[in-house]
């Protein structure tokens, strides 16, 4: 159960490649009518039926939200992931009846801001896709810094410039551009915010520098794209629904919970929203909390675990679900 | 430190130095005790970004203190009204990066919050510290005039005449408490006026 929200019956209408490793899918609405009204960086979450298994990933809406008609998600292939893109890729076609979440936005615009700075670096470009398109349309203050690998791996970065021109600027690593983070941060009017989303890394690096030059914490808004670890399969028991269920290497602990017919709140799905916050009734045992939700205090109680992405190792582990 | 009582009641904190590369502190009166006690903990240097308004009141006091801390920058304002155009001048012209600290009496760290409001900066991230005067600037919610200063309960608006209760829900966007009329049924009531607000 995706909390708070119902599912979408949708089909496939088009896959588009778009380069080497991304590929576009378009989704209506299977019953015609239109689609739930969204804000710039929602995303929803797309089911897949992968023969006995139901891989749950969740993608960023990078269509204009001034139209819901459809949906468009894309998808960066990724060959030594836990495989839902390589799903996306090999087995999604148009006419594909799938179902998918409603649109949930954690990364949204403060509409407050006098002018919002935004960086992207790699697949990390598609929210604000959505977000820009949203901007233009009320007439709003934006720059966008993108950064990528390659020209022909900077996806979209061609309908980014056709579309705003001198409001976007392209950084190439091969040609060995960077951001000059320091003055671009230093010189942004009162005001501003500050989005980034793409790596991990990137988000730390401007998370840090941001804070240091003086960035309130509210002003810098990030998301982050992180799959759930794998690592030691582990036992672990279900106190309300009496069930001990077993999660395999690759599996999430969600999803081995999902798998034993237990259906727990989430909504992100990768260890920053809250929803799926869990109770630990007792563990012999260490965790290896890969969350941004909980705070270090929590990490170190033992009581709490976000079953999203957060793994366990040793000899029993209860939780309450 | 006021008291919460209702939520939009305004809480004040202690001035702390936050990382950044400009500092702008408004203060009246006492306020600049904020600042001085906050300079005992502040890194070496941090003034020297800093750029202080200052309304010193009609005894002039504390000047010398804030001049003692070098900052880049001291102006001082004979009251906040003539200090304001300064105030938004600096806002406007101000990057991100900018930190702003308010200390001193309720009325002032109100009416410099909304310029920073104004100016886009988040009220969470200001710094606040109330010192002196718990005086109130109050809205008479009849007939919407300011009445500054305010130390009664109720207190008479200067504006319409009404007796008014001063309540503790307070406006942001206006920088001011509101006054509800105390005695709407019969004006010949007059409940005692104490001095609630020193």
């Amino acid at each position: 159960m995706s909390t708070g929200t119902t599912k979408l019956d949708v089909v496939v209408s088009d896959v588009v490649p778009v380069n080497d490793l991304v590929t576009r899918f378009h989704f209506r609405r299977r019953d015609g009518d239109l689609l739930p009204t969204f804000s710039g960086g929602a995303h929803v979450v797309v089911e897949m039926r992968d023969g006995q298994r139901t891989r749950l990933n969740p993608y960023s809406l990078m269509g204009s939200p001034l139209d819901t008609r459809e949906y468009t998600i894309s998808v960066r292939r990724d060959d030594v992931g836990r495989g839902g893109s390589l799903f996306m890729h090999r087995n999604v076609r148009p006419g594909l009846e799938m179902v998918i979440s409603y649109p949930v936005n954690l990364f949204s615009l403060d509409l407050r801001a006098k002018k919002h700075l935004m960086l992207a670096g790699g697949i990390g470009i598609t929210p604000f896709m959505a977000q820009t398109a949203q901007l233009a349309g009320e007439g709003g203050n934006f720059e966008l810094h993108y950064t990528c690998r390659t020209a022909s791996l900077g996806t979209y970065a061609d309908v980014l410039r056709e579309r705003y021109d001198r409001r976007i600027r392209l950084y190439h690593d091969d040609r060995e551009e960077r951001i000059d983070l320091d003055r671009l941060l230093s010189t942004q009017p009162l005001g501003t915010h500050l989005y980034v989303c793409g790596p991990a890394g990137m988000i730390g690096w401007v998370r840090d520098r941001a804070a240091a030059l003086g960035w309130p914490a509210e002003t810098v808004h990030f998301e982050h794209f992180a799959a759930p670890q794998p690592g030691l399969p582990f036992d672990v028991t279900l106190a309300v629904s009496g069930k001990t269920i077993r999660v395999g290497e690759q599996q999430s602990l969600l999803e081995a919970i999902e798998a034993a017919g237990v259906d727990p709140p989430y909504l992100c799905r990768g260890g920053v929203c809250g929803q799926c916050e869990t109770n630990v009734i007792s563990y012999d045992g260490k965790f290896i909390h890969n969350d941004h939700w909980l705070s270090e205090e929590d990490h170190r109680s033992g009581c709490k675990i976000m079953p999203c992405v957060s793994r366990f190792e040793g000899k029993s582990l209860v939780l309450e679900r | 430190m006021a008291a919460k009582s209702i939520i939009s009641r305004p809480v004040y904190g202690t001035l702390s130095p936050q990382p950044g590369k400009h500092h702008l502190f408004v203060a009246d009166a006492e306020g600049a005790l904020a600042i001085s006690d906050m300079a005992a903990g502040a890194p070496a240097g941090f003034f020297g970004d800093a750029h202080i308004i200052f309304i010193p009141g009609h005894d002039g006091k504390h000047v010398a203190t804030l001049e003692a801390l070098r900052p880049a920058r001291l102006y001082q304002g004979h009251t906040f009204a003539s200090a304001l155009p300064r105030l938004k001048q600096t806002l406007a012209n101000a990057h991100m990066g900018l930190r702003v600290y308010l200390s001193g009496t309720e009325g002032l760290i109100g009416q410099a919050m909304q310029a920073a409001l104004e100016a886009g900066i988040d009220h969470t991230s200001i710094q606040t510290e109330h010192r002196g005067s718990l005086a109130r600037r109050m809205q008479c919610v009849h007939c919407k005039g300011i009445t500054e200063n305010v130390t009664t309960q109720p207190a008479t608006c200067v504006h319409c005449g009404l007796l008014l209760l001063v309540r503790d829900h307070y406006s942001r966007r206006i920088a001011a408490f509101q006054g509800v009329c105390i005695n709407a049924e019969d004006r010949s009531e007059i409940p005692p006026i104490e001095e609630a607000f020193p």
